[in-house]
């Protein structure tokens, strides 16, 4: 499989990156090697094969439902670029 | 002064405990070195000189009082990649430019309990995204290891009637050191390379791909990955949650297993920490290696492959045996696989973990006319092209109608090279002997691994399939190259069997000796 310059514009905005035409076309070659690279993996028998979900057999491990931690907001908005009385401020959501 | 640098952790323990040098005169040789060195070699992204005087003070009160700890007063350098209370913690990304965290990773509080000494930020590739360190937003690390050219100088001659000329005074051979500039690998670059230029004492890393153990043998230091589950992931910038580890990069055997006991630990803030008790790692050092059963994979024997390395390990294998080991062939047939579904799992889950770079928490944020614009523009405008490029991959391959044909098919892929190593475990073998990387250090702006993304990618070749089994390896340095760089031999074991991995390495560290480049810088 392949990508063309219009899917490499698409999946860059669902990405969120801004791509110029120039990027998208130098991206749209990069792509295509390594994915070029990766088609080997067709290669491969994977019938009766589960997918790998965990390296280590282990149990998930589970917190006890008690509060321990917070009252930091001032910690958590600490390394913002722009904040209001402990809120994280964005550019308008809802017109 | 200068050579308290050039102490092992182990040497300047027993120094320290000895009341022979104190932990502010080795603190001080050390920040006086990154002073001259680091203009040149760009290890270190932050220099934290008050904070080290001051931790380096602390010691020096606990040592007089024989209340130390294991690694007290010992001059540590940390990747960029762990959250550092109050101090630069960038993953060498723009994107997080200016971050200062107001808390402390679970492997560097666990340093600093055992009395270790912060020196500063260590830098690496962006979002450890790389095997050159030349994708850090902070420029590349120069590699303290320069190509030589030995030459053989011939004495005068003397004309012998017809039977031609022969040397007078014999020959000679000088070492001259080549003036270009060579990559320490990478991401831990700077981890690798103020280890071996006698920056820090030791260096925390992290490894995804390859990222501990490429740049030890890059540099002839000696770099570990525990198993998955051996260290918390808890405060370190995330890149591919399922295959991310922590571990060191040090000067010889010893002193990476005396780090990786510190840093090594349970964790109830990270769920994938494994229960079990940190063991005495430094123990296993010297212990026969009688009877232990190696295994030589011959899938790792791959076209191209130079002869030095081929010879090298040979070598190893040499040595095992010597020392009485028990050396079988073994295969693990999916070894081939390992890299192309790596570059499928690991930016799938990197694009996954990078989303939260946006802009609105932490970070750069540039300015736009709505909120996905402003994301948009801040994304582009803080991530550099190898961390796009990944993200795009991992967009790619996650979005509708492709999970199943890349993604799954990568996580299947994935169970069978775990399988394969299972195998060889069950069927008795103790250890995988197998060489660390492809080719030794390779130029700043190689031409070849520029133009082509899956060049640079194949440098992981051999570390790769560890990490995606889950398993520990180690890296140790083994010899030198015809131009006199240093090359290492990796050593792969069962899951949270890193005694092994010590033991076994100590014996070739023994047979191979240490290295260390000539100093230029």
């Amino acid at each position: 499989m392949s990508v063309d310059l219009q899917t490499v514009k698409r999946v860059a905005h669902l990405a969120r990156i801004a791509v110029s035409e120039e990027d998208a076309e130098r991206m749209t070659g990069e792509l295509n090697a390594i994915l070029g690279f990766v088609e080997q993996l067709n290669e491969v028998d994977v019938s009766g094969v589960e997918p790998m979900t965990s390296v280590t057999p282990m149990e998930m491990k589970k917190r006890q439902d008690a509060v321990t931690d917070g009252n930091k907001a001032a910690d958590i908005v600490a390394n913002a670029p722009a904040t209001e009385e402990n809120f994280f401020l964005v550019p308008k959501v809802v017109e | 002064m200068s050579d308290l640098t050039h102490l092992t952790i182990s040497e300047a323990r027993a120094k320290l405990r000895g009341k022979e040098i104190t932990a502010a005169e080795i603190t001080e040789a050390y920040l006086a070195a990154i002073d001259r060195a680091n203009p040149v070699l760009n290890a270190y992204v932050t220099v934290t000189a008050d904070k080290a005087r001051d931790m380096a003070k602390a010691s020096d009160a606990r040592l007089a009082t024989g209340e130390g700890g294991a690694l007290e007063g010992i001059p540590l350098g940390i990747k960029d990649l762990f959250a550092t209370e109050g101090i630069h913690t960038q993953a060498c990304s723009h994107v997080l430019d200016g971050f200062k965290p107001h808390y402390e990773s679970t492997v560097t509080s666990n340093l600093w309990a055992d009395g270790a000494v912060m020196l500063g930020k260590l830098n690496m590739d962006e979002f450890a995204m790389g095997s050159s360190n030349e994708t850090s937003y902070y420029g590349p690390v120069i590699n303290p290891w320069r190509r030589s050219r030995v030459d053989t100088v011939v004495m005068p001659t003397t004309h012998q009637g017809d039977g031609g000329f022969v040397p007078a005074g014999g020959t000679k051979t000088a070492r001259t050191l080549d003036n270009a500039q060579l990559v320490p690998g990478g991401s831990s670059g700077g981890s690798a390379s103020s280890v071996a230029a006698f920056l820090c004492a030791g260096a925390t890393a992290t490894d995804t791909g390859g990222s501990i153990r490429q740049p030890a043998a890059l540099t002839g230091t000696v770099g570990i990955k525990p198993t998955y589950g051996r260290c918390s992931r808890w405060g370190i910038v995330a890149f591919a949650s399922s295959l991310d580890q922590a571990g060191p990069i040090a000067r010889d055997v010893r002193d990476a297993a005396i780090l990786l006991k510190s840093m090594a630990s349970v964790d109830p803030k990270d769920t994938t920490s494994v229960d079990r008790p940190v063991p005495d790692y430094e123990a296993a050092i010297g212990k026969p290696i009688k009877g232990m059963k190696v295994g030589i994979p011959k899938e790792y024997r791959v076209d191209g492959m130079p002869e030095d390395i081929e010879s090298l390990w040979q070598k190893g294998i040499a040595w095992l045996k010597d020392a009485g080991a028990e050396i079988v062939d073994i295969s693990l047939p999916h070894t081939k696989y390992a890299l192309p579904a790596y570059y499928i799992v690991a930016p799938a889950e990197a694009s996954s973990n990078l989303a939260r770079y946006d802009g609105v928490r932490y970070g750069l944020r540039v300015p736009g006319k709505d909120i996905v614009d402003m994301y948009e523009k801040t994304r582009a405008a803080g991530f550099g092209r190898e961390v796009k490029r990944r993200i795009m991959i991992g967009t790619y391959v996650l979005s509708a109608g492709y999970y199943d044909a890349y993604y799954l098919q990568a996580q299947k892929v994935r169970t069978l090279i775990k399988r394969d190593f299972e195998n060889v475990f069950a069927a008795g073998v103790d250890v995988i002997l197998t060489p660390a990387t492809p080719s030794a250090a390779f130029g700043i702006a190689d031409e070849d691994m520029a133009s082509d993304p899956v060049k640079m990618y194949l440098n992981d070749i051999f570390t790769v399939t560890v990490n995606m089994a889950g398993l520990p390896g180690i890296s140790v340095p083994a010899g030198l190259d015809g131009k006199g760089l240093p090359l290492g031999l990796q050593l792969i074991g069962r899951p949270f069997d890193e005694e092994t991995l010590f033991q076994t390495a100590n014996v070739i560290e023994q047979a191979a000796g240490r290295f260390q480049p000539e100093k230029w810088w």
